[in-house]
């Protein structure tokens, strides 16, 4: 499967360019300490906030501190956030969309009837108010934001599970007396696991954003510690007189908005050709 | 489906509830009570502060008499601004979060059903070309850019917009509309794109053409309306969506809505304003995303009997 997808990947432009993006990407952000010009929190209050120059190319912010060398590690943050919460909708989507479409019938529809009313929610509402209740802090932030967001992901397991459970190995596994749980971890989630990872890089963009959009309010990641959003919301106070403090972090976290976007939807349009909800159709 | 409607709008007072409750209990969870302030007050007040706000009770007396209040429209006091009930300070900033989320789904529809439509009659071609580019565009530029970038373009460098306020100057309703309503205009472009697309290739269109009616009577009064639904059955999360969405337009151009308060009670920790403006934004989540499932189920009859609404 994961050669077919390389084929594939391969004859489509913009995915593959998304794709050495994304990797691009990861890795800066893991050198983050030793690409960066700066020390992320080195001030140079003197100098204050100066325009892009050949010794800050994206300039400094109002303490002084290198901007470029603080897009680097802010990186840091919006990435992790946006994996670790990934991370967390996966294992809470996966187990219970297994469940349910594993046992079927009565415990089926209950679980997913409580997967539609969650749906109906404004879950920002919920994060925001998680945050506030438990202090504003990048564990309880990307936790929250996988709390929430594994219903999508618990829909398409299920289905998924719909379809092999009545598949032989399932069957023979039953009748040689496996118990329910040994079957669904050892036979039933590995078999889904390649969809649920090409499915869930179209999350990481999504759960990217929602920091972002907690961050800029203020109620996501704390300073000193810095995220795009972060950045963003900096840069949008001060733009008044110093525009690149928006301009660049913006247009950074767009282009990668971007590129996720378009690897999440080109490898779900490989691997699903049907769905009718693509962006590049 | 007068029976669907009325299923549904059982489902929600258990939905409701378990929002109230879940809120309750998360809140009394919390470490550090609503009176933990800078200034640190004497016990006696604070148990007199307690008292006031019936928090000496037990929990489950504390929540029923809050849905007793809640039911009559009375959300209690606020913690933050005192005099003042969650109630009144919600309603002076409820008119204007709606207008704001009905001028921006209105600048969507419009924007988008149009450019979708004419992307859908010219596919592959210029027209639909360079529409679905930008609605591309606007679909990865959240708001959080958007917005700041609108008001340096607009309001700083040409200076040709006001950048806060809502109706207090001429014009300054345009950029917080446009930040609100571009992302739902770029989605409706895709989905009434391929809604038309979808509907275009039917059968019932080329026995339209062939009757030999006009273009424009076969686009407008046969395909439209199906290739409208996916927009309206997006409708309730669009509106879902702006609601959110207006926690950082409000705050961006300083407009005094109950996103803005919601941010704001966030911050001072004003829990009762918290509990009362979640369950408002949650009743109006629910209630517009029951009124498109209606709406679709008006267009599309095959989801009027198959429990569509389900």
């Amino acid at each position: 499967m994961w050669f077919e997808l390389f084929q594939e990947i391969k004859h489509r432009k913009i995915l593959l360019i998304s794709l050495l993006y994304t990797l691009f990407l990861i890795c800066v952000a893991l050198l983050a300490p030793i690409i960066s010009p700066y020390e992320v929190s080195e001030q140079n209050l003197s100098l204050g906030a100066s325009a892009p120059s050949f010794q800050y190319i994206l300039g400094t912010d109002v303490l002084g501190r290198d901007l470029f060398s603080r897009i680097l590690y802010g990186s840091r943050i919006s990435l992790l956030v946006g994996f670790l919460a990934t991370f967390v909708a996966i294992t809470i989507g996966l187990t219970y969309g297994a469940v349910s479409g594993y046992f079927g019938g009565k415990i089926d529809s209950l679980m997913m009837r409580l997967v539609d009313i969650l749906d109906g929610l404004p879950f920002v509402i919920f994060i925001i108010l998680i945050l506030v209740i438990f202090g504003r802090d990048i564990y309880f932030l990307f936790i929250s934001i996988g709390a929430f967001g594994w219903l999508s992901m618990a829909r398409i397991v299920r289905l998924q599970v719909l379809g092999l459970r009545k598949k032989e190995f399932v069957i023979s596994a039953q009748i040689m007396g496996a118990s329910s749980s040994r079957i669904l971890f050892k036979h039933i989630i590995p078999n889904v696991l390649g969809t649920v990872i090409i499915y869930s890089t179209l999350l990481v963009p999504q759960f990217m954003l929602l920091e972002a959009f907690l961050s800029f309010l203020g109620l996501g990641v704390q300073p000193p510690d810095s995220s795009w959003g972060i950045l963003i919301r900096e840069g949008a106070n001060t733009m008044e007189e110093y525009w690149w403090l928006l301009i660049f972090p913006a247009f950074l976290f767009s282009l990668t908005l971007f590129a996720l976007n378009f690897l999440g939807d080109g490898l779900r349009d490989i691997l699903d050709p049907r769905d009718t909800q693509k962006l590049e159709n | 489906m007068i029976q669907l409607i009325l299923k549904r709008l059982f489902t929600y007072i258990p939905v409701l509830l378990v929002v109230v409750i879940i809120t309750f209990l998360m809140i009394h969870a919390a470490p550090g009570g609503p009176f933990d302030a800078e200034r640190v007050a004497s016990p006696e007040i604070i148990e007199k502060l307690n008292e006031a706000y019936n928090l000496d009770k037990p929990i489950h007396v504390q929540i029923y008499n809050y849905l007793f209040n809640a039911i009559q429209g009375d959300f209690g006091p606020s913690f933050k601004y005192p005099g003042r009930t969650v109630t009144e300070l919600i309603m002076s900033g409820l008119p204007t979060t709606i207008e704001l989320a009905i001028y921006s789904i209105l600048f969507a529809i419009f924007l988008g059903v149009i450019s979708g439509l004419v992307a859908s009659l010219n596919p592959g071609k210029i027209l639909d070309i360079v529409p679905m580019s930008i609605s591309l565009l606007g679909i990865c530029i959240p708001s959080i850019i958007l917005g700041p970038v609108l008001v340096l373009i607009f309001g700083i460098w040409y200076e040709v917009l006001p950048v806060y306020g809502w109706g207090d100057n001429p014009g300054d309703k345009i950029l917080p509309t446009i930040t609100l309503g571009t992302a739902y205009a770029a989605i409706f472009a895709r989905l009434t794109r391929g809604g038309m697309l979808e509907i275009l290739g039917q059968d019932y269109i080329r026995t339209a053409r062939a009757k030999g009616l006009s273009e424009i009577r076969i686009v407008i009064v046969h395909a439209l309306r199906g290739g409208i639904l996916p927009v309206i059955s997006f409708l309730g999360p669009a509106i879902a969506g702006l609601l959110a969405g207006s926690f950082v337009v409000e705050t961006i151009f300083q407009i005094n809505g109950v996103g803005r308060f919601y941010v704001q009670a966030a911050f001072n920790r004003d829990y009762t304003m918290i509990l009362g403006t979640s369950i408002l934004f949650t009743f109006m989540t629910l209630t517009f995303v029951l009124i498109s499932d209606i709406m679709a189920s008006f267009l599309n009859p095959t989801l009027r009997d198959s429990g569509g609404l389900e």
